[in-house]
């Protein structure tokens, strides 16, 4: 070693310029509930049941997401449609219920590729949090999202249009 | 029986600066907790602790409150009297050292002059030795208390690390005292208000100084004593609750005194360079905002200190203190002093 090596005042010297320049830096901190990272548009949250422009359920409960499903997460239950629920259900078949085990989901987007009636869509929300296992099961009352008619302000937070 | 008589305005006023410097002493060493985690967050692009209140400035309270709330814990083959000692001991000989700690020039109340100093001592300085040096009881006694492996060991470390860095830090300032002719804290901020700081005319004994303040302080890269991974947790490894708390606090404060003294010795004190203010209270004022601007510097050279350097290795420690600082210290009194005589004649 020099003797300014070995003296090592030197090299304290330049390791606090070190840590005085990242004193100002910029921080790399996302105060997270406040702020959220931006996501891509492709980004896989939890899921949505998605309704038309008139407010309609898209769902025909055809099954096709239950069965791409590889974790096995989602069920359902087809009833069908009466005379005079038109406004509320797009096609003659929907889902009386329809859940998914969020414990279960891998969000890898298999059901949003495989549904042929653009209902079921991954959203930008990836937070669940509950007190109990059997919160996680999402029912249609979680899913669905706000109708477009009645409230415009929700449906467009579920659909990410800030 | 006028020998008898008590100054009774005297005794309030020293009664109530004694509080007021205490609790300051107290805040300021909170406060200290906040900037540290602040301090170390920002050096590592964190932004640290920011829920509790505006920027998180309620957290010392959260902290304090928690740590009252713990369970008192005694360990079984403990001394349970020494036990209890170690941390009052601890926290006494914090707060002892600020007695002679000039705050600022004197206010005028009335037309009585108030000193804002606890006790003018003619030896500050010798008195601030003493009782630093008394500092290392709290450590021992905590360690060998506790009867545990790691504690005692840390307390042994912690002793002889302190009085191996007291005879360098004593050796630094006979420098200073030689060029000063005087051991009165007030009476060497005084003569840097006129002329410049002693720190331009003793910058190897300062540095030799602030290493020693480090190691007197257990701070990083000093901190063998606590050196959690070697340790566990140092000589306050057994305690709990507010015992603790008494632990950490007395080494913000000694930090905080520590700061003010260097800012005292060596960086003028509570004077500005070239700042003369004629009103006795302005000027007071003044000078406790600069002092306290000083100290806060110097707190932050500690911590940005703590979060820049690793830990040094036992014998390094030693090394550094007896074969470096002690040889150094003694070459720059002779020097100093050589110097002294050579201008005086």
């Amino acid at each position: 070693m020099t003797f300014v090596e070995r003296l090592y005042l030197w090299n304290i010297a330049k390791g606090m310029a070190i840590t005085l320049k990242h004193f100002f830096k910029k921080k790399a901190t996302i105060s997270y509930p406040e702020e959220t990272r931006p996501f891509s548009p492709v980004f896989r949250g939890l899921q949505v049941l998605n309704r038309d422009e008139e407010g309609r359920e898209r769902c025909t409960a055809c099954g096709l997401c239950a069965l791409a499903c590889p974790a096995e997460a989602i069920t359902m239950e087809a009833a069908e449609r009466k005379p005079g629920e038109e406004h509320l259900y797009r096609e003659e078949k929907y889902a009386a219920r329809y859940e998914i085990n969020m414990l279960r989901c891998i969000f890898c987007g298999l059901c949003e590729e495989a549904c042929p009636k653009d209902a079921v869509y991954l959203s930008e929300t990836f937070a669940p949090s509950n007190y109990q296992r059997k919160g996680f099961i999402y029912g249609k009352d979680v899913l669905l999202i706000p109708d477009p008619k009645t409230d415009p302000a929700g449906y467009a937070k579920a659909k990410g249009q800030h | 029986m006028h020998l008898l008589a008590i100054d009774w305005v005297f005794f309030a006023e020293k009664l109530i600066l004694i509080v007021v410097i205490i609790s300051i002493s107290l805040g300021v060493a909170m406060y200290s907790t906040w900037g540290e985690r602040k301090v170390a967050a920002f050096m590592q692009d964190r932004i640290g602790p920011n829920r509790a209140g505006p920027f998180g400035l309620f957290q010392p309270l959260a902290d304090g409150l928690k740590l009252f709330m713990k369970e008192e814990i005694f360990p079984s083959s403990s001394n349970k009297f020494l036990f209890i000692l170690g941390p009052c001991l601890a926290m006494l000989t914090a707060m002892m050292t600020s007695a002679v700690i000039p705050w600022s020039s004197p206010l005028s109340i009335g037309g009585r002059e108030v000193p804002l100093q606890i006790a003018d001592v003619n030896i500050g300085i010798l008195y601030v030795f003493g009782v630093v040096s008394m500092g290392v009881y709290g450590i021992m006694m905590g360690g060998w208390a506790s009867n545990n492996k790691f504690s005692l060991l840390a307390a042994v470390r912690g002793a002889s690390q302190i009085i191996s860095y007291e005879l360098a830090m004593g050796l630094s300032l006979i420098s200073l005292l030689m060029i000063s002719g005087s051991l009165s804290l007030r009476t060497i901020a005084d003569q840097q208000a006129h002329g410049f700081w002693y720190v331009v005319y003793q910058p190897v004994g300062f540095i030799i100084f602030f290493v020693c303040a480090l190691a007197e302080c257990n701070r990083t890269p000093f901190d063998l004593s606590e050196a959690e991974n070697e340790l566990n947790f140092g000589y306050h490894q057994e305690y709990s609750s507010m015992k603790l708390g008494f632990y950490l606090f007395a080494e913000y404060v000694n930090m905080f005194i520590s700061s003010a003294i260097m800012a005292t010795l060596f960086f003028g004190g509570y004077s500005l360079p070239w700042v003369h203010i004629a009103d006795p209270n302005l000027a007071a004022i003044v000078g406790v905002i600069a002092l306290f601007a000083k100290t806060i510097f110097f707190i932050f050279v500690f911590m940005w200190i703590r979060w820049t350097i690793p830990r040094f290795r036992y014998d390094q420690l030693m090394r550094l203190g007896w074969n470096n600082l002690i040889p150094l210290a003694l070459a720059n009194m002779v020097i100093t002093g050589a110097i002294v005589l050579w201008l005086k004649k």
